[in-house]
């Protein structure tokens, strides 16, 4: 018999209190879930209540349900996009098929390993930030990551859904082993590197949110694209609870370089030694770790060119961003993309089939988000007629995997020596000394309406309370 | 030609138990046999080619296995030039007798003349069974002029020669000397059973008839195969057996399943996945086994084991994909969980505590009598050899099996329960169907036979995988291929590359 009342405990548009196999499924893994919670979770936060938003249904009302929660007992749900009437495969062998309602049997390995892959990124961002509520600047900030990481953890939730619904005892191994792995575990770490990378601070944190988080959009935005429309219509609801992740990383980093450029003006200096004394990051560092983030962040397309990326396609399984706003032939068998690569010391452009591209292609859209939320980011030096301005390195910098991997390449896109690159590195990315310095910082601010030195208030609350807003109440 | 003469074989088998020993001779004067129509080879389409050979080489191979168990023993009274095919014939024979007349020859010439090889095991027997001295079979396999009687004896090709004048003589004491060999009852003994035309019917959905069931899904390429437990109750006593006849069970379904075999392999190419599956009383099955083994020194109750053990063997060496369901309603149960066993895959429902639960039981038939080409059972086959694992299986007999037990014992593959059987079946097939043909033969060929080689299955292995390679490339069957202009008097053109 059930234990679980699962339309109270588990909100969901999936029919969860009338398909036994999915309960049969959480019966075993909603426990499993919880204690990973429990051990991973956010440190030190199962008595906080939570002013936090949560989704009970798909409709506008819905879906940012408002109120204070202790997040054991968060009731993390499960959600799809409304189905659309007459949906089609849009792009690849199968275009104009009708989208798969259940896992075509010949694409089952690689769905799941699609799945599974999303999947694990969802709890390893949790583990990677549990610290982080011990340095919270401000319970609005402390609010912000407890509201990501339950998203996290629904996000997880909706992959693991795919999973126990349509790939049988398979699915529920792989839900399993979604727990199992921990990030940064020498033995058995995240499957993607960047998700096994530490998040030491609440810069890296709001860097993380900024530049990672939008690679998971990118993901998922090419997923919702997917011709199996289950996995499509999961992807398109977490789509919108992604985007309030980007939204606490581009505006935390924007609150740090606002602080900073109101003490810079207010002490008429920009000397990064001075600034560091009067407790704020300076620009400089702030460029660093944009620097680091978003390199590694790039390596998470994968190779320029990919041919898994191109069977992905050509099988219907995952679309380009926006597939069906782009006006071609959604095959791709003759079209080109241009791919960089490196002739002996000069990087150059050459043409390279466009399905093979893909990665790069997806890495480009990303690119042009990264950069527009940079731009926006150089207004709040701008303003303070501070000349200092933020800029993206180049694409090569700093890449571990692809066509730059064997090669060091400069923020400003040349390709250098191994001396020049040992002599400049420290100032392109964060110096252990630079880590330092920002962890020096990273104390605890828990009174209302109060924010830690380094970094300025919001301009306004969540759900239009006050920036005072007693947002976690500790017991 | 050879789809006859397995007809004339299994009517010799069942209709006339006065026949010890088949002589297989020509009715044409100096000339025995020269093998397969070549223009009609030169003719046919790869696949054709292939499932030619494949037929032709269980033909033969029963031959062997008929004598092997007692009954029929065959000698090749070759009254004449024997080449390629013809010889291949002989091979197949307990005792090969061949005239001396200076002028006939025996000859394997498919390699210097056709570019291809002897299809039907000649090379495997020229040495695995008349242990021809491999230098000696690398000269014999190479020219195409053979050689005589003398030589051919000589070099252990034949058994025996005789002089035109003495040849009669000699058949009928070697046909003599044989039937002295075989456990038929002989002229007098016993009646022969009528092998009466199978009731099949063919409709757009399939291959339908009492016992066995062809359901072909043209568009997922399946073809689901049930085969039925008896529906009537069957004879307990040989008297009755014998009574029945044909209509016996055992034989009616292997017959079936034989010709549902037989036609999937030759008319519906691309159903590449064959589902099976059981219905019926297990019950029923058991009993019909229980009476296969109590009687099976009865000469027809022999020849209906052998039929079975043959039926099965070609299920083995069918170039589909097997999965077995192990459903509700289902009867693999001793002769029928061969077919489970025979499967690259099997699923079986899990219902814990339900009474309709489908359930697999063992009988003493699945322990020795139905042996596959490897000449080992499905289950020792299955356990690669191992002791352990086939004893645990031995020590349940008649047990009904769970799924759970019998995931535990090794017999099935997969144990889906109720809430997950749909899918993951459903989802294994479409998987499976999208995979490529021709590398799932290749695959399911080497891990349906681990373990020793024998001679049949180094024919359908060693020797079938080189052929068909042999079959496809330009050297062959181009336009220039040796194949293709042997008989226009054109000579064939090589790319000499050795691969």
């Amino acid at each position: 018999m059930s234990s679980i009342d699962y339309s109270e405990r588990i909100p969901n548009n999936v029919n969860l209190s009338s398909n036994k196999t999915l309960q049969r499924a959480l019966e075993h893994w909603q426990p499993a879930y919880l204690k990973w919670w429990q051990e991973m979770g956010p440190e030190g936060s199962t008595s906080m209540d939570v002013y936090l938003r949560t989704a009970i249904s798909v409709d506008p009302k819905g879906w940012a349900h408002f109120d204070y929660v202790r997040m054991p007992d968060y009731r993390w749900g499960i959600f799809l996009a409304p189905p659309e009437a007459g949906r089609k495969v849009n792009f690849g062998a199968h275009k104009g098929e009708p989208a798969w309602q259940e896992v075509p049997g010949e694409y089952r390995s690689v769905l799941r390993r699609i799945i599974v892959t999303q999947g694990d990124t969802e709890p390893a961002s949790v583990e990677q930030q549990r610290h982080l509520g011990l340095t919270c600047p401000s319970l609005y900030d402390l609010r912000n990551i407890f509201q990501v990481n339950v998203e996290e953890g629904r996000h997880l939730w909706a992959m693991v859904y795919l999973l126990h619904a349509y790939f049988g005892r398979d699915g529920r191994e792989e839900g399993e082993a979604l727990l199992e792995r921990r990030s940064g575990d020498a033995d058995n770490p995240r499957i993607l590197t960047a998700f096994n990378e530490r998040t030491p601070d609440w810069l890296s944190f709001f860097m993380f949110t900024f530049i990672t988080d939008r690679d998971g959009k990118y993901q998922l935005a090419a997923l919702a694209e997917s011709g199996f429309d289950p996995l499509s219509r999961t992807c398109r609801f977490m789509l919108t609870e992604e985007a309030h992740h980007l939204f606490v990383g581009e505006s935390g980093v924007a609150r740090i370089i606002q602080r900073t450029c109101d003490v810079m003006a207010a002490h008429k200096t920009d000397d990064p030694a001075k600034l560091r004394g009067l407790g704020v990051i300076d620009l400089p560092t702030i460029q660093k770790y944009l620097n680091f983030h978003f390199s590694v962040t790039s390596d998470l397309y994968g190779s320029e060119i990919s041919s898994n990326a191109a069977s992905f396609y050509t099988q219907g399984l995952k679309g380009r961003f926006e597939e069906t706003k782009i006006g071609d032939d959604h095959v791709l068998d003759s079209a080109e993309y241009p791919v960089m690569e490196v002739v002996g010391d000069r990087i150059a452009v050459k043409h390279a089939p466009a399905l093979n591209a893909l990665n790069e292609r997806l890495r480009d859209d990303w690119i042009r988000d990264v950069q527009s939320g940079v731009d926006r980011w150089n207004r709040i030096p701008e303003k303070a007629g501070i000349p200092f301005r933020f800029t993206l390195p180049h694409k090569g910098f700093h890449r571990k995997i692809g066509v730059f991997g064997e090669h060091h390449v400069s923020p400003d896109g040349r390709v250098v020596s191994e001396a020049e690159w040992t002599h400049h590195a420290r100032d392109w990315l964060p110096t252990s000394t630079d880590r330092q310095y920002v962890h020096s910082l990273m104390g605890r601010v828990t009174e209302p309406g109060k924010f830690a030195n380094w970094i300025a208030p919001p301009a306004r609350g969540i759900n239009n309370q006050p920036v005072d807003f007693e947002y976690v109440r500790f017991n | 030609m050879d789809i006859e003469l397995n007809d004339a074989l299994q009517r010799i088998r069942f209709e006339h138990p006065e026949v010890k020993v088949v002589v297989l001779t020509s009715a044409r004067e100096r000339m025995f046999c020269s093998g397969a129509n070549i223009y009609m080879l030169g003719l046919s389409s790869h696949a054709w080619k292939v499932n030619f050979c494949k037929f032709t080489n269980e033909t033969r191979n029963s031959m062997e296995d008929s004598s092997r168990d007692g009954g029929l023993k065959f000698l090749a009274a070759v009254n004449g030039t024997m080449a390629g095919g013809g010889y291949e014939l002989a091979l197949a024979c307990d005792e090969i007798l061949m005239v001396d007349d200076r002028s006939s020859t025996v000859s394997l010439p498919e390699v210097p003349l056709l570019g291809v090889l002897p299809g039907t095991g000649g090379l495997t027997r020229v040495t695995d069974k008349r242990h021809v001295r491999r230098d000696l079979a690398d000269v014999f396999c190479t020219m195409t002029e053979g050689v005589r009687a003398d030589r051919a004896r000589q070099w252990k090709l034949v058994d025996h020669v005789a002089k035109p004048q003495v040849f009669r003589e000699a058949v009928q004491e070697r046909a003599a000397a044989l039937a002295a060999k075989s456990q038929r009852p002989g002229p007098g003994a016993a009646t022969g059973v009528a092998l009466a035309p199978l009731a099949r019917t063919i409709d757009d959905g399939g291959y339908h008839y009492g016992h066995v069931d062809v359901a072909i899904d043209r568009k997922a390429r399946t073809a689901t195969i049930t085969v039925g437990a008896p529906r009537e109750p069957q004879p307990a006593d040989l008297a009755g057996i014998l009574a029945a006849g044909a209509a016996w069970w055992p034989l009616a379904m292997a017959r079936e399943l034989d010709d549902a075999i037989l036609m999937l392999r030759a008319n519906d190419l691309d159903i590449g996945t064959w589902i099976l599956k059981t219905r019926g009383d297990a019950d029923a099955v058991l009993a019909a086994d229980a009476a296969l083994l109590a009687y099976r020194d009865n000469w027809f109750v022999k020849e209906v084991l052998g039929m079975l053990r043959r039926t099965l063997a070609r299920l083995d060496t069918s170039s589909r994909t097997l999965f077995a369901l192990i459903d509700r309603g289902s009867a693999f149960a001793g002769s029928l969980l061969e077919l489970a066993l025979a499967a690259d895959r099997s699923y079986m429902l899990l219902l814990p505590d339900d009474a309709e639960a489908p359930r697999v039981v063992l009988s003493e038939i699945n322990f020795g009598p139905l042996p596959m080409v490897n000449h080992a059972t499905r289950l020792a086959t299955r356990f690669c050899g191992a002791a352990q694992p086939v004893e645990a299986a031995r020590a349940v007999i008649g047990d009904r099996l769970d799924a759970a037990v019998a995931a535990e014992l090794g017999l099935v593959t997969f144990t889906p329960d109720d809430l997950d059987w749909d899918d993951e079946v459903r989802i294994a097939v479409e998987e499976r169907t999208s995979l490529s043909p021709d590398a799932l033969t290749g695959m399911e060929a080497n891990l349906r036979f681990p373990g020793a080689e024998t001679m049949e299955t180094r024919i359908f292995g060693r020797l079938s995988a080189w052929q068909n390679w042999i079959f496809i490339r330009p050297n062959a069957v181009g336009e220039q291929g040796a194949l293709k202009v042997f008989g226009t008097g054109a000579k064939a053109k090589f790319n000499w590359d050795r691969i």
